[in-house]
């Protein structure tokens, strides 16, 4: 509870530097919406339309009174409620976030502790270099590739969207076509958690109460999964909460290569038709969420590790 | 500086990761010079040229522009763009933190609150935000890419300025009546340089990745200029029919930011010591033994201890920690090893059951008679079913040696488990928790949930002897067990030991570096000086008159109560290093009746009754 009050400061600092980063936009938002219907007539509508004639501070508290009852205003290029539209992207992108997420912390925690308790094998070196391959390639060179080798040469999966066109809709269609985005977007967080499992891993092979396992005479594999493993998720947490920041980041590029109907590619089109009100909302709304996530992470650690709770 | 290169070089994959950049960055700053056709003129004729057709090296791009030139220029501009982003991000994260250490308090908090705020953004989206409200731009894209790192440079750089702030030369600079803006300058700043391009190194491969990413977006680099990633984004529609103008940009993108991570991990490797000391090397779960199938003595004893050598190798320097060591010990019997800490004996009770951390441990020869197999030579699951159950050990610091995640509960069950499987769970609870009862434990239902950091390092070492004692072993092994604990609840766990030993006719090899505790419990006593033993005999005896001088000093250092002329005494001098033992006696040069063949001959052991020792000229009179 205390730790969802705290969230408030940091909410209400995400509000406030968004708002400012718009409202720095040089130029007039009103021309640049209005393009060449800029009579200074319509300038001065669409001024007291957005409420651009008021003071700094003003906007902003008004702005904030509205986004707190749920209105994130209206989108001029889509012609919708900014919120609608969010609502609906957000969805989409926590559906490939969550899948890719859930994909490089299982696999990420795997591969480094095979890769620790195989240390200086084949296996290890082999892992390394395949780590090393994946924290290094761009997710959305990557994700070419994926779509050349897998949806046209062996057509395996479809090339792009979340759903058929035809046909489509029900899960087992959604999965094939968030198979290639999900793990296109999951290799970069996979190998950074990877690295971190392998070496928090050997950290904590080293340390005596692992030595006390042994002289009690545990086996190795009870040792660690149920000694080094668990005391490794517990410093891993806080990586994974930042690693799904990444892979909401990284989500961007891949919505765009794969034509995945998120909150990234609306962000990217918005930008480009310069509906910074779409862009304000969609910012805001997702950051917020992504605090509540971290609160969420932060839960899980003091439930997880009884020396912080 | 030329030996941090070498360590670099060592490492074959940061140099291949350097020599790759290298070739990159030279290829990029000569691109005006070298004969490439113009990146920019566009030729709709040879569009979507293959590889070498028509005199393009790489092939032509949609316009039909030579995808080399294109390339090289390309790769410039992402490397300049990204070097740029991270000196920004580098000056304004770096004043930011250094002034935030520095004067700390209340600037402090709100420099950091502000970062904090920074920092609760998934970054991309802080990055869109600033370029929707600048516009789309190579230019805008630098500045979103900078501002979004600032605050990684901003809290790495306050934390090490923090530290420095409190070093002593700052504040004699401030006594000298320096200004603060001066010392912040002069003295911190020069401090912080290294960090700051270490952290810079580690960066600017993410930042040359993040700035093509926008590019690619569409919201970096406008036509016709164009970097790696706008040269991907472009290529993207043509991804199907014609796959290799991805390819040229895709692959250059990987090929940097692979050279920046193996040459960045190179050059952390060389700054981390803890890998210079091995101490990132996976322990074994059995430690090296490189004496082969060695036949032990048979030996009517419950142990016997046979010519034990165990070295630690670390890079090229052998440490030989414990040479030629041999004991028994009896059914029933205390034995108490005693020396200074180095003296190789944790290492020796350790060998016992190939616990010593390997690597860099290594048990070089001899052997360890129980029961007429050499423990040393086990395979493993033999041995682990003598680990816990017919030989379990107490170690030093039981708030590290118990697992702080698991309850005290379910710490005594696996021990339990670990050697009994059939054994029913409530069996298992009663059993353990009757144990807590005689170690005195009043109350075992208590503690049976509790985590070892919620109790008192008292209790937390009867759990550990609970423990140890779960599978009635034959042999308790303790390693300073109380050395840990203040010495009111030294001596409760001393009484509970030997009130148990007498109970259960348990064998006890008792490790200690206190004469006092040793003469309390143990029957016979070992003597270890640097690697060997020097000593060996009844405990009482050698009390009232050592043979070798070390033993007497040791002696003397126990505090007698009530007896102030009695200052409390430590020998002068160090014991030798381990990896570079003297000639002769190691203990000569801190020995005052040392002659000068103790500095040249190996000295012998020699016998009497009951007693051993090793020395020329033995103390009191015993020869």
């Amino acid at each position: 509870m205390n730790r969802l009050l705290s969230a408030i400061p940091v909410v209400l600092g995400i509000t406030i530097i968004v708002f400012l980063i718009i409202s720095l936009i040089p130029g007039d938002p009103a021309t640049a919406i209005l393009g060449s219907y800029a009579t200074p007539e319509n300038v001065a509508k669409i001024n007291k339309d957005l409420g651009l004639d008021k003071s700094l501070p003003e906007r902003y508290l008004i702005w904030l009174g509205n986004i707190i009852q749920g209105d994130f205003g209206r989108s001029f290029s889509l012609n919708r409620p900014v919120i609608d539209e969010v609502m609906e992207r957000f969805n989409a992108t926590l559906i490939l976030s969550g899948t890719a997420f859930i994909l490089c912390s299982f696999l990420g925690i795997l591969v480094g502790t095979i890769s620790a308790a195989r240390q200086y094998t084949l296996t290890d070196k082999f892992i390394t270099f395949i780590v090393l391959i994946g924290i290094s390639i761009p997710s959305f060179f990557l994700g070419m590739m994926m779509i050349l080798t897998f949806a046209v040469r062996l057509k395996l999966f479809p090339v792009s969207g979340m759903y058929a066109i035809w046909g489509g809709g029900d899960l087992p269609d959604l999965i094939n076509h968030l198979v290639m985005p999900s793990i296109a977007l999951a290799i970069v967080a996979t190998g950074v958690v990877a690295r971190i499992s392998r070496n928090a891993v050997l950290e904590i092979l080293r340390q005596d109460y692992v030595r006390t396992a042994r002289a009690k005479g545990v086996k190795e594999r009870s040792i660690l999964i149920s000694h080094v493993l668990r005391v490794a998720i517990v410093t891993i947490l806080p990586v994974l909460g930042l690693q799904a920041g990444f892979v909401l980041s990284g989500s961007v590029y891949i919505e765009i290569v794969f034509q995945w109907p998120g909150v990234g590619r609306m962000l990217v089109d918005a930008i480009l038709k310069r509906d910074i009100i779409l862009v304000q909302g969609g910012v805001v709304f997702v950051s917020i969420c992504y605090v509540f996530f971290n609160i969420a992470v932060d839960v899980l650690q003091r439930v997880l590790d009884p020396r912080i709770r | 500086m030329i030996d941090f290169l070498k360590i670099v070089a060592k490492n074959r994959l940061a140099a291949f990761g350097g020599i790759l950049l290298l070739i990159i960055i030279t290829l990029s700053i000569l691109a005006p010079i070298l004969p490439l056709k113009e990146p920019n003129i566009t030729n709709t004729a040879d569009r979507f040229m293959v590889p070498f057709e028509g005199g393009h090296i790489l092939g032509t791009d949609h316009l039909g522009r030579d995808l080399l030139s294109r390339l090289l220029w390309g790769t410039q501009l992402s490397l300049a763009v990204g070097f740029a982003a991270a000196f920004i991000a580098a000056t304004f994260g770096s004043i930011l933190g250094a002034i935030a250490g520095f004067y700390g308090q209340k600037t402090d908090n709100i420099i950091m609150r502000f970062i904090d705020m920074l920092m609760a953004f998934p970054y991309i989206l802080l990055a869109l935000a600033i370029v929707a409200a600048l516009g789309p731009g190579l230019f805008n894209a630098l500045i979103a890419v900078a501002l979004v790192n600032i605050p990684f440079f901003a809290r790495n750089i306050r934390g090490v300025t923090v530290t420095l702030a409190n070093k002593e030369f700052i504040e004699a600079a401030r006594l000298s009546g320096m200004s603060n803006f001066r010392i912040l300058i002069v003295e911190i700043f020069p401090n912080l340089l290294p960090m700051i391009v270490i952290a810079m190194s580690t960066t600017v491969g993410w930042m040359i990745l993040e700035t093509a990413g926008l590019s690619f977006l569409g919201l970096g680099s406008q036509p016709p200029q164009a970097d790696l990633g706008s040269m991907l984004g472009e290529a993207r529609s043509a991804l199907i029919t014609n796959p290799h103008t991805s390819f040229v940009p895709g692959i250059m993108i990987f090929c940097i930011v692979m050279g920046i991570n193996l040459f960045g991990d190179g050059v952390r490797d060389a700054l981390d010591p803890r890998l210079k000391k091995g101490s990132l090397i996976r322990p074994l779960p059995q430690t090296i033994y490189e004496g082969g199938d060695t036949q032990p003595q048979p030996s009517t004893k419950l142990l016997s201890v046979q010519n034990l050598s165990t070295q630690f190798h670390v890079n090229q320097d052998i440490y030989q920690s414990s040479n030629d060591v041999s004991f028994e010990i009896q059914e029933g019997e205390c034995l108490g090893l005693i020396g200074e800490s180095g003296s190789g004996k944790s290492v020796t009770a350790l060998s016992i059951t190939s616990l010593v951390a390997s690597p860099p441990g290594v048990i070089k020869k001899g052997s360890v008679n129980y029961k007429n197999q050499n423990l040393l030579a086990l395979p493993y699951e033999e041995l682990r079913s003598i680990r816990g159950n017919k030989i379990s050990y107490i170690f030093q610091d039981p708030l590290t040696t118990l697992h702080p995640l698991h309850t005290i509960g379910d710490q005594l069950l696996e021990a339990l488990q670990a050697h009994d499987s059939e054994l029913s769970a409530s069996e298992s609870i009663s059993k353990s928790k009757e144990l807590l009862k005689s170690v005195q434990i009043p109350n075992p239902d208590n503690l049976w949930d509790v985590y070892p950091h919620q109790l008192s390092g008292g209790m937390r070492q009867r759990v550990c002897i609970a423990m140890a004692l779960i599978n009635d072993p034959e042999l308790i092994i303790a390693d300073e067990p109380t050395t840990a604990l203040d010495v009111t609840v030294q001596a409760q766990i001393l009484n509970i030991l030997n009130s148990l030993r007498k109970e259960r006719k348990l064998s006890i090899l008792f490790i200690s570096h206190d004469f006092g505790v040793i003469s309390q419990l143990c029957d016979r006593v070992i003597v270890m000086y640097a690697g060997s033993i020097v000593e060996e005999g009844p405990v009482k005896n050698i009390m009232q008159q050592a043979a070798h001088p070390y033993t007497s000093e040791l002696i003397k250092c126990v505090p007698q109560l009530g007896n102030k002329e009695h200052a409390l005494y430590s020998i002068p001098g160090n014991p030798p290093s381990l990896n570079q033992l003297p000639e002769g006696c190691a203990f000569a040069n801190r020995c005052k009746y040392k002659q000068d063949q103790c500095l040249k001959e190996s000295v012998p052991v020699s016998s009497k009754d009951n007693r051993s020792y090793k020395c020329f000229y033995p103390v009191g009179g015993v020869a």
